[in-house]
């Protein structure tokens, strides 16, 4: 008896949900409505939690003294810098293969938060490698590809804001996207290369001093937090996005009546 | 991690311009991206209010 | 016809435009050699740091001239209606896309590998240096065209122009200038250039294998 019931439930879950319900920009945009104060709130709980640890567990390092408390920004940030771009990359792909308009909507909502990110971690690592290393800038594998994701990022923003036509500017973003995170692997392998060949005084910035737990623990809370704040900017900004490109449809107008 | 005082919290070790510069920074972006968010979402608004009251609008196209 | 006829029609159709246009093929050469001149005008003549230098420069030269060249891929014949003509034929479009690239390839690419060694002198390079210059950029010229070629595409009948072009594929070419510039200064240090060689040969050959669709795949965005 339990069993055929599992059956029929599993069934139900399959056939009754309505999956594509979600892929109609109407409904997402109340669900967003509802989700983003979450992911805000979420983020920023997070965050203080992650700065209690980077301030106030985190003993001082022994090589780089206090100045190494940066990473509990640049490591979180990188990090998210490539996730973002991975999961824009993935919106683009289920938009062109099923030609869901609210998927290219998310991958565009994405991006300038990705990008902010990526300048963060550029930001960051730049001031921690003044202190440390003693050169504003190093040319070492992962700044060096940061900055490259961070052209990535903004070749697809440009080719974006230089089409008119919406839908041309959907699949074409979502095409350099593709094309983009097919090459980031190629392109890390190689700077890494790259990197290794000229390898001079410089000191590799990935052979991070022997990491404290708590220092790990303090990037992945921090890492957590960057996540649930990104969800919740891309939320709002694909609300935006999908009120500009549906003002021309009955349940925006119905809408905008009922809240006036 | 206990720090003697809030003077030698604020002092990072003689870090102080480093950690402070990226933590201020990146609170700087955030706060701005957030702003941001915002005037998109009210001009979204706007261009759908001018929308429901004067019929379709086009992609660049100024309203009478 | 079959597929290595029709390469063959477009082929010769794009050279015969080409040698019609002759300036523009001259004008991308000009560049190539005046930006490789210029650096030496920058960091000064000293010729330990010019010869250090030189393989890196030849090839930044070598990829901003090939990215100035981009333009004229597509936007003419996009421009009179034979773009979209050639994708209503019954012709998988990779097959005239790999014709056009080829031809770019023949028309903006040879001619840069043909003058590179010059200004390998000028920079000071080994004889060894300069042929591992000529061999690397025979392997990684098709690829800018390819790559390109995807740029190209997108950015079809687009405002921004070269600008945008650049942006979008200069990220995508520096895995190419890496091993490129590598290989001369693997050649030069005596560390040896096959490594870099070989995987320069082996993105050619996915290259060749994928980017063509992607043109396709871009073309038709750009064109509905």
């Amino acid at each position: 008896m339990g069993g055929i019931g599992g059956i029929a439930d599993f069934d139900r879950m399959m056939n009754g949900f309505n999956w594509y319900k979600y892929a109609s920009p109407a409904t997402f945009y109340t669900l967003a409505g509802r989700l983003i104060p979450w992911f805000y709130g979420a983020a920023a709980v997070l965050c203080a939690a992650g700065l209690y640890i980077a301030f106030f567990l985190a003993p001082t390092d022994f090589q780089q003294s206090e100045a190494y408390r940066i990473i509990f920004i640049h490591v979180p940030a990188a990090w998210m810098s490539m996730f973002i771009y991975i999961v824009m990359a993935a919106w683009a792909a289920i938009g062109l293969a099923f030609n869901t308009r609210l998927s290219f909507m998310m991958a565009s909502a994405l991006a300038p938060t990705g990008a902010m990110l990526t300048f963060v971690s550029l930001w960051t690592g730049a001031l921690w490698g003044k202190p440390t290393w003693g050169a504003w800038w190093v040319w070492d594998a992962r700044l060096t590809s940061e900055l490259i994701l961070f052209f990535l990022y903004l070749g697809f923003m440009a080719l974006q804001a230089a089409i008119d036509d919406p839908r041309r500017a959907d699949r074409a973003g979502a095409l350099i996207a593709l094309v983009g995170v097919v090459n980031v692997p190629i392109i890390y392998f190689s700077v890494k290369w790259w990197n290794t060949l000229h390898q001079g005084a410089s000191i590799s910035m990935t052979k991070a001093p022997s990491m404290a737990a708590i220092m790990l623990e303090g990037m992945l809370v921090m890492a957590l937090a960057a996540w649930m704040y990104a969800i919740a900017a891309a939320l709002s900004r694909v609300r935006s996005i999908i009120l500009e490109r549906e003002r021309n449809s009955q349940w925006v107008a119905q809408m905008m009546e009922a809240e006036a | 991690m206990s720090w003697n005082s809030w003077t030698e919290f604020f002092h990072m070790g003689g870090y102080a311009f480093y950690v402070w510069g990226s933590y201020a920074v990146t609170a700087v972006l955030i706060a701005g991206e957030i702003l941001l968010l915002r005037t998109h979402r009210r001009k979204a608004l706007e261009l759908v209010r001018r929308t429901v009251k004067y019929g379709k609008v086009g992609n660049n196209e100024e309203t009478a | 016809m079959n597929m290595l006829q029709i390469v063959n029609v477009v082929l010769r159709r794009e050279l015969i435009l080409a040698m019609r246009r002759r300036g523009d093929v001259l004008t991308v050469l000009f560049f190539f050699v005046i930006v490789a001149s210029l650096f030496p005008l920058g960091v000064g003549p000293d010729p330990k740091l010019l010869r250090l230098m030189g393989g890196g420069v030849v090839w930044v030269s070598a990829l901003l001239a090939a990215m100035l060249s981009l333009g004229r891929l597509f936007a003419s014949d996009y421009a009179d209606g034979t773009l979209e003509q050639l994708i209503l034929t019954p012709t998988p479009p990779v097959v005239w896309i790999t014709g056009k690239i080829l031809a770019h390839w023949l028309v903006s690419g040879v001619p840069l590998i043909l003058v590179a060694p010059i200004l390998g002198v000028q920079f000071g390079l080994s004889g060894e240096a300069l042929l591992v210059l000529v061999v690397s950029l025979l392997l990684g010229t098709p690829v800018l065209s390819l790559i390109g070629a995807i740029g190209a595409a997108l950015t079809l009948g687009l405002r921004g122009g070269g600008v945008l072009v650049s942006l979008l594929v200069l990220p995508l070419y520096i895995p190419v200038l890496i091993f490129g510039a590598g290989a001369v200064d693997g050649a030069m240090s005596g560390l040896g250039a096959e490594a870099h060689l070989s995987l320069l040969g082996s993105i050619l050959i996915l290259a060749f294998i994928l980017t063509p669709w992607a043109v396709s795949a871009a073309l038709r965005i750009s064109i509905e």
